[in-house]
């Protein structure tokens, strides 16, 4: 039962990354032409003053964070299942998905502090 | 005997061979049979054992298609011997295994009680909470055509294990349900009947269980009785995610009507004639 769980959140995620992901394409790589989220339209969406400005917006972090954890998750949970394949000893799975939740917290923690020291920073730079 | 070497056309069977107790790993054997046209491959099996080696070892019963006794693989394709023509899979040679993803007992002889521990694990049976009622019933349980339709082809499962010995998934990972279970088990979950559907969900939505299936559709592919296990697993996957999010619509259980002898009589139905032979009842 513990894996249909696993696996109904994994199927979710997937959904919610799909928005998530198309905002951050519309906003990132298309922002030239949708001017969504981009401060300075004479340059490149990943131009440093546009990244500021979007380092700058709270949206941004508040939709980045939540999409790091929901894509670690889906993706960790993904290699959890290909190397459960592999036909491993009890043990040795147990082991493996404890590895995946730390190296999965550590990212998302990483990830997070990140995503708010640039907001931090970016706000005081403007002043 | 004239009429079957005018018929007959030589095909040499490639037997993959192995005896525990004498070999070390299993090796090929070639016999030449003459195949008639019709002849099966279980015939040429046959053929063998009577006329070059009496120690070819394989497991068969009703010889036809419907004991699941005599699954193989044949040409590398998972079947049935006894419902293979060989001259419809081979031209000049046939190579001839026994299912894989099982521990081989004897030549041709796989262990198949993995898969019938799996398959009991799944609870394959109709489930009843009114125990009282199942030991000594006083009625019977309607089913629509519509309520039979939904599991009817499941039922058509012969255990043969040709779906296991297909599975991708079951080559890597040995303690993975597997096709034939998994799809027992969705037949049982849809049946009006049944109330184990919340049991059933303990073992199908485990760790080695459906969410394991790729949908490579190998299973459905072999089944020699036209089964779709596949579509039974994506079946019961959805079940599994619908019933944990809680928006699984609750299955109406079938109603309970009078036993034989108690419905009034239908005029339209003629009486049976009377019995021909007195005193027969």
């Amino acid at each position: 039962m513990r894996e249909t769980k696993f696996w109904t959140w994994h199927m979710l995620a997937g959904v919610v990354i799909l928005v998530l992901l198309g905002f951050h394409m519309v906003s990132m790589h298309m922002g030239g032409l949708t001017g969504i989220c981009v401060a300075d339209r004479s340059h490149d969406a990943v131009d440093p003053g546009n990244s500021r400005a979007r380092d700058a917006n709270p949206v941004f972090m508040w939709i980045y964070i939540p999409l790091l954890g929901i894509a670690l998750y889906h993706g960790l949970y993904g290699l959890r299942t290909i190397l459960f394949e592999l036909s491993l000893k009890p043990a040795l799975e147990t082991a493996v998905t404890a590895l995946l939740v730390l190296v999965g917290l550590g990212l998302f923690g990483l990830g997070t502090w990140a995503a708010i020291a640039a907001h931090g920073a970016a706000l005081a730079a403007r002043g | 005997m004239a009429e079957r070497n005018l018929t007959a056309r030589d095909v040499v069977f490639h037997i993959r061979r192995y005896s525990p107790e004498r070999d070390k790993s299993p090796y090929i054997q070639s016999f030449t049979v003459p195949v008639k046209p019709g002849m099966t491959v279980l015939e040429g099996l046959h053929f063998i054992r009577e006329t070059v080696d009496q120690s070819l070892a394989w497991r068969y019963s009703c010889r036809m298609g419907v004991c699941g006794s005599c699954g193989m693989i044949l040409n590398g394709h998972c079947t049935l011997a006894c419902n293979t023509q060989i001259l419809d899979i081979a031209k000049g040679e046939l190579t001839v295994g026994p299912l894989p993803n099982f521990t081989i007992l004897r030549d041709l002889v796989p262990d198949l009680r993995p898969m019938f521990e799996k398959h009991l694990s799944l609870k394959p049976f109709v489930v009843r909470e009114d125990e009282a009622d199942v030991n000594s019933p006083d009625g019977e349980y309607y089913q629509s055509p519509h309520d039979l339709e939904a599991y009817l082809q499941f039922t058509y499962c012969i255990k043969c294990g040709c779906c296991m010995g297909a599975c991708p998934t079951l080559a890597t990972d040995l303690a993975y349900l597997g096709p034939m279970p998994l799809a027992a088990s969705y037949r049982y979950n849809v049946d009006t009947r049944d109330v184990g559907r919340k049991n059933r969900a303990q073992a199908a939505g485990a760790a080695h269980g459906a969410f394991r299936c790729h949908y490579a559709g190998e299973c459905s592919r072999v089944c020699p009785k036209g089964v779709d296990p596949a579509k039974a697993i994506q079946w019961l996957k959805r079940q599994l995610v619908l019933d944990y999010l809680h928006l699984a619509k609750k299955q109406k259980p079938c109603a309970k009507q009078s036993g034989p002898g108690k419905l009034p009589r239908d005029p339209k139905i003629p009486e049976a004639p009377a019995y021909t032979i007195e005193g027969a009842k």
